[in-house]
């Protein structure tokens, strides 16, 4: 199978290059992922992060035929060839496939991502119906892969400035907790031309999510509670 | 060439939810804290874990820890120390409910409270039974949610990350005691000395020791390969779990909670074998009992598929409804990994490595214990370790699921408030030897300048075989102790692996090198150790010792790399508060 890869060692290269490779699979190799460890017992000096191999840890987020995904579960099968990899779009490139991602958990971090109750801690566990948990869901499984905020027009453009789609999901996830206390500090940090309003509805967050998330409508929903507390 | 230094009141290795609990209980108590990990937090192999964290809630029923004590000392086949397990039992319910006020997105019951499923293992009455509801879950995507969890309330306490950054050896000072440790900063390929005035290691587990394997790549025991490089024995290291449902083919797991919400498994004549194995908790029991069923099946010909080698598990009949909201993550697995959707079709299972039960010797307050004479009651100075890497030992010669997350969460908060304490006491550094750096130096620049050897897939690959063909779910002596041998061998094959790529930059090839050098410590211990324990107990089955044999064997292994010698140490069967629980036959 063949494969075209993005190739840059800072302390070697001028610029970066795509480099062939043809590969004899294995029957056991299924996922993108083990041909890039194939490659990489033939050629150790290819990086890449990568940890679980199951689409969990989202270690492997790569640009994969021109569309952000992780390598893990992405099937051998399903791509064309040659296979055209190259690192996340829009990040600094440290080396080969592996990106620098302090911007994208900056922007995380930014949202204050943790459920903030001032309450004296129970004894027993806060109480939250099955109908309260279940807003929980499309939001707590997001795995900060980047796939989404590095395939976001408006998170090229202003990185620094707008939260991007995963750090939204975030901070829609701790405004949707019925234990969390701080739904007014969150709307106010939030409630700015940049850090929320940049988003478009250009929906290809929601296209590249390995996890099926949906950035978009969590968007849609802190804009909502913003119109809501407008009036 | 001097080192660049840096200097903490203590570091901690590894931000899985171990390391991330004890740095949480740092932190917030204002020490200067520094927690390496070799992946962003949140890609640490606890976000894997599936099926829940075990906790006598009584949320379902009735249940006590005392009950939970009972099932982990049956299911460690008694080689668990009683202190120690009463202690996690205890905390257990308080560390849930704390892991809930930091905003854990647990599952729920129509009163609010955290909704439970049941276990392999987990009984009411001391193991008489019914099946007890006790693992408090987040879908099948708990530690997910955990791990998370924990990241998000440390970046709420302002915890110091040093992000992939690989701890390689721990530096003592000339009195033996530990202060701080040598790391390698994998984006700039430079190497750091970080001096402390305490460790804990909490770097996880060691499963890519075998070939197939439900661990993650970042799993290679390196905490393991740390300590026995620095003199420090491995505990119990013969002792590894097999997990029932691995994918066959993949190795990705599939959890136990899908039996737990009543899926079963089958053989090729369709029939529910673990009725025959163990009749009261059927495909609940426990995971050993389990994989060795699965195996024996297998072996005599009753395995599934076009080479007979792998036995299936039901769970369409629990209906889409329930499978898309407690087990949505199973479902991805199973039709990205096996090509089946679970709704419709058994998944292909097979006995896959999944768990060490050994590691780092440890008490109840995660101390680690060095040997004066084979006395273990002193602890070494500055060293502690929490999590998979640690043997305190609550899991015996077989954990129970649920318990792993349980000890992470209990220990992991332990070691945090004895290394509080420990700081108090002992308010400036000690000094740093001449030379601490020197073994890491002298493996860095062995990787240098290596310019020929076999490649670390290779030699990899190899430890990998020799682990799986001979230390597998059936122990046959022939092979343990051919096992021993080439593991010696390709020990020596270790120390001369070749790295082409010799660049700094996010170096991945000289990464792999030095954990390999890692798991051979993990491997040689584990061959070892099984060759020498002449019975079978829990996770450790020998086909010419049959039996459990408490009389020569209730107790520990320990090995020591630096004298290439086994010893033991007795087992803690004296809990703190509890009646004893003698040792008896243990059926299911
Ligand atoms: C697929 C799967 C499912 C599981 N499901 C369950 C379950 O449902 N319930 C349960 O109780 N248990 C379960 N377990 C077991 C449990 O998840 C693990 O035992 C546990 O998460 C280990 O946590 P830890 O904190 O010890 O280590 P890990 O989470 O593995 O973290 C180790 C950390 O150490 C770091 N590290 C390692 N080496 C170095 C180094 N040299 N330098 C710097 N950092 C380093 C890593 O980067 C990482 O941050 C499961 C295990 C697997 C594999
Ligand atoms: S929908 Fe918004 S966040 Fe998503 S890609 Fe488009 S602009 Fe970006
Ligand atoms: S929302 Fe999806 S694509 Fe974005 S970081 Fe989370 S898991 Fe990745
Ligand atoms: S390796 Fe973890 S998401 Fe791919």
């Amino acid at each position: 199978m063949k494969f075209r890869i993005y190739r840059f060692n800072p302390e070697k290269d001028k610029k970066p290059y795509m480099q062939d490779y043809d590969l004899d699979l294995d029957n056991s190799d299924r996922m993108l992922l083990d041909a890039l460890m194939r490659i990489k017992a033939i050629d150790d000096s290819l990086s890449l992060r990568k940890s679980c191999r199951e689409g969990v840890c989202g270690s492997d987020a790569m640009n994969i035929n021109g569309k952000n995904g992780l390598a893990c579960i992405t099937n051998l099968t399903d791509l064309r060839e040659p296979v055209e990899i190259r690192p996340l779009p829009g990040l600094p490139v440290i080396r080969d496939l592996v990106v620098d991602m302090s911007q994208f958990f900056k922007q995380y971090h930014s949202v204050q991502p943790y459920v903030t109750n001032e309450e004296p801690v129970l004894e027993q566990e806060r109480l939250q119906t099955p109908g309260d948990r279940a807003r929980l869901d499309g939001l707590y499984e997001c795995i900060l892969c980047a796939c989404c905020s590095t395939s976001c027009p408006s998170f090229w453009w202003n990185p620094d400035k707008f939260v991007g789609p995963a750090g939204l999901l975030a901070a829609y996830r701790f405004l949707a907790d019925t234990r969390d206390q701080n739904t007014r500090q969150r709307l106010d940090n939030l409630e700015d031309p940049f850090r929320l309003f940049r988003c478009h509805s250009i929906m290809n967050c929601v296209d590249v999510c390995p996890k099926g998330l949906n950035p978009t409508k969590a968007i849609g929903k802190i804009k909502d509670m913003l119109v809501k507390r407008a009036v | 060439m001097g080192l660049a230094t840096k200097k903490f009141d203590a570091v901690i290795v590894g931000a899985g939810g171990s390391g991330m609990r004890a740095s949480l209980q740092l932190a917030e108590a204002g020490y200067k804290v520094a927690v390496l990990s070799k992946v962003f937090p949140t890609r640490s192999h606890t976000v894997a874990a599936q099926g829940g964290v075990g906790a006598s809630l009584g949320n379902m029923g009735e249940d006590s820890w005392a009950w939970h004590m009972y099932d982990t000392v049956k299911g460690s086949d008694w080689l668990g120390d009683q202190d120690a397990i009463e202690f996690m039992c205890r905390e257990a319910p308080s560390a849930i409910i704390e892991l809930e006020h930091f905003g854990m997105p647990f599952d729920r019951n129509e009163d609010g409270t955290v909704y439970q499923r049941p276990f392999g293992g987990h009984m009411q009455n001391y193991g008489a039974g019914p099946p007890v509801q006790r693992s408090c879950c987040a879908a099948d995507r708990t530690g997910h949610a955990m791990l998370h969890t924990l990241y998000q309330r440390n970046v709420r306490a302002n915890t110091v990350f040093f992000v992939e950054w690989m701890a390689l050896d721990l530096l003592k000072d000339n009195s033996g005691n530990i202060v701080g440790v040598t790391a390698l900063e994998m984006e700039t390929g430079d190497i750091y000395i970080l001096h402390s005035r305490a460790v804990l290691l909490a770097t996880g587990g060691a499963g890519r020791v075998y070939a197939a394997s439900t661990n993650a790549y970042i799993n290679t025991g390196d905490g393991l390969g740390m300590v026995a490089r620095a003199g420090i024995p491995l505990e119990d290291m013969e002792f590894w779990q097999f997990h029932p449902t691995g994918v066959a083919g993949a190795g990705v797991l599939i959890t136990e909670g899908v039996r737990g919400e009543g899926g079963y498994l089958l053989n090729k004549d369709g029939e529910r074998f673990m009725e025959r194995y163990a009749p009261n908790a059927k495909d609940l029991a426990s995971r050993d009992v389990v994989a060795r069923a699965m195996a024996t099946e297998i072996k005599d010909g009753r395995g599934v598929g076009k080479d007979s080698d792998h036995v299936l598990l039901k769970l369409d009949h629990l209906g889409p409804e329930v499978i898309e909201k407690r087990l949505p993550g199973i479902r991805e697995i199973s039709k990205k990994f096996a090509n089946v959707d679970p709704t419709e079709a058994p998944i292909p299972v097979v006995p896959t490595c999944h768990y060490m039960m050994g590691g780092i010797p440890t008490n109840y307050h995660g101390e680690v214990l060095e040997s004066t004479n084979g006395d273990y009651s002193s602890p070494l100075e500055g060293l502690f370790a929490a999590g998979e890497c640690a043997c305190a030992s609550v899991h015996g010669a077989n954990r129970l699921g649920t318990n792993s997350l349980t000890d992470l969460l209990v220990f992991g908060r332990a070691a945090g408030n004895t290394m509080i304490k420990f700081l108090r006491g002992h308010s400036s550094h000690k000094s740093l030897p001449k030379g601490a750096a020197d073994l890491t130096m002298e493996r860095i620049n062995r990787l240098n300048h290596q310019q020929d050897g076999e490649s670390v897939t290779e030699v990899g690959g190899e430890l990998r075989a020799v682990m799986q063909a001979n230390c597998g779910v059936f122990r046959f002596p022939e092979l343990l102790e051919k096992g021993v041998q080439e593991i010696y061998s390709v020990a020596e094959k270790v120390k001369h692996t070749m790295i082409a790529d010799k660049s700094k930059t996010f170096n991945t090839a000289r990464v792999e090198a030095l954990e390999l050098e890692n798991l051979i410590e993990v491997a040689i211990a584990s061959l070892v150790s099984a060759d020498a324990r002449k019975e079978s107990r829990g996770a450790h089955d020998r086909s010419d010792f049959p039996e459990r044999n408490d009389s020569d064997w209730l107790k520990h292994s320990m090995w020591f790399k630096s004298k290439s010698q086994l010893e033991y140490k007795p087992v803690q069967l004296k809990p703190l508060s509890a009646e004893s629980i003698e040792p008896k036959v243990r059926a299911y």
